[in-house]
């Protein structure tokens, strides 16, 4: 055997191998007024039907409706991997005739994601958390307007922080190619000076190729995506099928980069950035959320519960509660208390059972 | 009945594509039969002539207002519509105006002429409307501003010393404008139709339909008209104010299949077989504004103004003018309103549905 082989490089390997048997879990939301395609573009870049059962309401219903959360799961399988793929949706978002605060329920339900992920994380068994924090954000904007409306201001900066924003301009055949570029730099300023984030590309290494950093940069560039969508294939006399919209002048080709971006979208989302998103939520956004949480309960009053909690796992930190309402916290600790008790309790029978046995087994050696 | 004298008409291209126009009388006269075995040509068939030739010399007003989301390309549409800019659209796509904080209303008039007719148009736009988070009630503000105008020609009508021509500066027309989503009517299109039918002709159009399939189109519009139609809101023209068969089929036919109209607006000219038209250029294909199968932008534009502009106006004059007149009489006590009126022109009548005056 080569002495000088240590064969740590097979790692990857087998970090490969068992992320493919644990698969993988990934939760998208979709933002933005209604009609601006965000349905159809999400059955194009999974190329599944997910909305098959929607119903629409009418103007009349949608005068009292208030924006609800509505979550879809998918299962999609590719080359052996499978995806877990939850879509969260928000029906009725932008579309009464007052929208103050009508982001509101949409950040409640970040947020209480991460706090689920925070209790489970500080919890007993941590050995099959789910994670269903959302992990990106398409925020669609719509193209007849002059760039950002100030709902879209509103949205994105009440959540910027807390999920990763991908902005994309919907139904993007409204506009001519100048139009694009203009209102992709309008919106691109705006964002400036709003001081919003959103999701940061990440560079790509500096050994790859100059093509590829070329394409990087392009792909970078054209941000916000201008993207259509469609699930139906035009198949005209003398042209090969393509996925598209057809009109009276003239056919939208959907992965055709020079008709939309949707092309870019999809390599950039799926193919190839679509774990650096669950890091970022997990590292930057989460963190971010845990860090305020625990340093918000780093108060007198606060301080005093937590001493007398029995739970003291991390012997590290002394506050190991996350922030709920004084009552949950409350319950939870006598719940853990409960539970600590009940597991004490049985390792004191197993115990005793084992002397028992032990004794049993001298007294028959004995014999 | 022989005709003596060898008909005249001018060629004025607003006349080209459809027959003359009748021109209505502004109180329907009820037909009464006569006699018509005329023993000569009297030559009472040039009065026609007559009414066309005071109307080229006096040339008329026309007030358009149009109302929707900004980015809608209502300014575009209305250059497009009157082939000039009458519109106070810049000349550049990028437009650096904020978008105000409340609704306001900006008129801007211009004269344009077309065949020895003078037209002294005004296009009064609502920059502002449905734009912020909160819109409750932004409509208001353009229901006063119609209501102003209706006040503004009530006083001058009921002066002693009466102008010869009153300045109508009435809203004749009102686009409203509905964004293409294909789904249905937003909330605000609904809130806004349902309160301005009643003292304005609104004519809603969906804006931007380049982004629209066939099929989309036409499912979107009967979603539309069966909304308006649920809830008795009466687009022009309106059902009730037909005033004969041959109206009440030709203007079905516009109310049922039609309306509204799926636009495109363009300023911008391009070559398509040899022949330069307004359009809209894109990587997959010229959108020709005024191609019959790319949109309905020709129809917009021959009803509005090749078929029903008088009657626009006489709608407006008869039915709209006359019922805030009705209001303000009654709420009056009979009495016009204004101050400084020696001696009304009215006499003071009981509180009761108000009397028929002129």
């Amino acid at each position: 055997m080569d002495k000088e082989y240590v064969g740590f490089a097979a790692l990857p390997n087998q970090l490969h191998r068992k992320s493919i048997k644990k698969g993988f879990d990934f939760t998208l939301m979709v933002a933005g007024e209604s009609g601006l395609g965000k349905s159809t573009l999400i059955n194009s870049l999974f190329l599944t039907n997910l909305y098959e059962d929607r119903q629409l309401p009418e103007a009349s219903a949608r005068l009292t409706q208030t924006l609800t959360i509505e979550r879809r799961g998918v299962e999609i399988e590719e080359g052996g991997i499978k995806v877990k793929l939850t879509l969260v949706d928000t029906p009725g978002f932008g579309d009464s005739v007052d929208c103050s605060d009508c982001w509101l329920p949409v950040v409640r339900f970040i947020e209480e994601q991460f706090e689920q992920y925070l209790r489970d994380e500080s919890g007993l068994n941590r050995k099959n958390i789910q994670d269903s924090r959302v992990h990106c954000c398409l925020y669609f904007i719509s193209p007849f307007g002059r760039g950002l409306r100030p709902l879209d201001v509103a949205f994105l900066r009440a959540v910027h922080e807390k999920v990763n924003i991908i902005p994309v301009i919907g139904k993007a055949d409204a506009l001519m190619p100048r139009e694009t570029q203009a209102l992709k730099q309008k919106i691109r300023d705006q964002l400036k000076e709003e001081e919003i984030n959103i999701y940061q590309f990440p560079d790509c290494d500096s050994d790859e190729d100059e093509d590829f950093k070329r394409q990087d940069a392009e792909m970078k560039e054209s941000i916000p995506f201008a993207v259509v969508g469609s699930c139906e294939v035009v198949r005209d006399k003398g042209t090969r099928p393509v996925r598209g919209r057809r009109y009276s002048w003239g056919t939208v080709e959907v992965e055709n980069p020079h008709h939309c971006d949707f092309l870019n979208l999809r390599r950039m989302l799926v193919q190839t950035h679509l774990q650096d998103l669950k890091e970022v939520t997990h590292d930057l956004l989460y963190e971010g959320y845990r860090a305020r949480c625990l340093q918000s309960l780093a108060r007198p009053g606060a301080r005093d519960r937590a001493s007398r909690s029995k739970l003291s796992r991390r012997s590290t930190t002394e506050i190991p509660l996350p922030m709920l309402p004084l009552a949950e916290t409350e319950k939870l600790i006598r719940e853990k208390d409960e539970e600590l008790r009940r597991m004490q309790e049985m390792l004191e029978k197993m115990q005793a059972q084992v002397q028992q046995s032990q004794a049993q087994g001298e007294q028959s050696a004995a014999l | 009945m022989s005709k003596g004298l060898p008909e005249t008409r001018t060629d004025a291209a607003m006349s080209e594509l459809v027959p003359e126009p009748r021109p209505k009388p502004a109180v329907p006269m009820k037909p009464v039969s006569i006699n018509t075995n005329l023993l000569g040509y009297i030559g009472i068939d040039t009065i026609i002539e007559q009414m066309r030739k005071k109307t080229m010399k006096t040339g008329f007003d026309f007030n358009i207002m149009v109302v929707g989301q900004s980015g809608l390309g209502k300014s575009t549409l209305v250059n497009t519509l009157f082939k000039s800019q009458v519109s106070r659209k810049a000349s550049s796509w990028n437009r650096e105006e904020k978008i105000p904080k409340t609704v306001e209303i900006k008129a801007i008039g211009h004269v344009i002429e077309e065949g020895g007719v003078k037209m002294k148009l005004t296009v009064i736009d609502t920059p502002g409307f449905g734009d912020q988070i909160n819109n409750e009630n932004c409509w208001e503000p353009i229901e006063k501003y119609i209501n102003e105008q209706y006040e503004k020609f009530l006083k001058e009508e009921v002066n002693i010393a009466r102008k010869k021509r009153i300045p109508d500066t009435r809203v004749h027309c009102c686009l409203y404008f509905i964004s293409p989503t294909g789904h249905s009517l937003r909330p605000l299109d609904l809130e806004f139709m349902k309160h301005l039918s009643k003292v304005v002709n609104i004519i809603p159009v969906i804006a931007k339909a380049d982004t629209m399939t066939l099929e989309e189109k036409s499912e979107f519009k009967q979603r539309v008209r069966k909304e308006l139609e649920v809830h008795g809101i009466e687009f022009y023209p309106q059902k009730e104010f037909d005033e004969d068969l041959e109206d009440k089929t030709e203007n079905d036919k516009i109310r049922q299949e039609s309306m509204p109209f799926a636009v495109v607006g363009s300023d911008k000219e391009y070559q398509v077989n040899g022949k330069r038209v307004l359009g809209r250029k894109t990587p997959w294909g010229i959108i020709e504004v005024e191609n019959l199968h790319h949109c309905e932008f020709a129809l917009l534009r021959d009803f509005v103004i090749r078929t029903h502009l008088q009657d626009l106006k006489e709608v407006t004059h008869n039915i709209h003018y006359e019922t805030y007149r009705a209001k303000r009489l009654n709420d009056n006590g009979g009495l016009p309103p204004g101050e400084g009126l020696l001696g009304s022109v009215l006499p003071p009548v009981p509180a009761t549905p108000c009397p028929t005056a002129e």
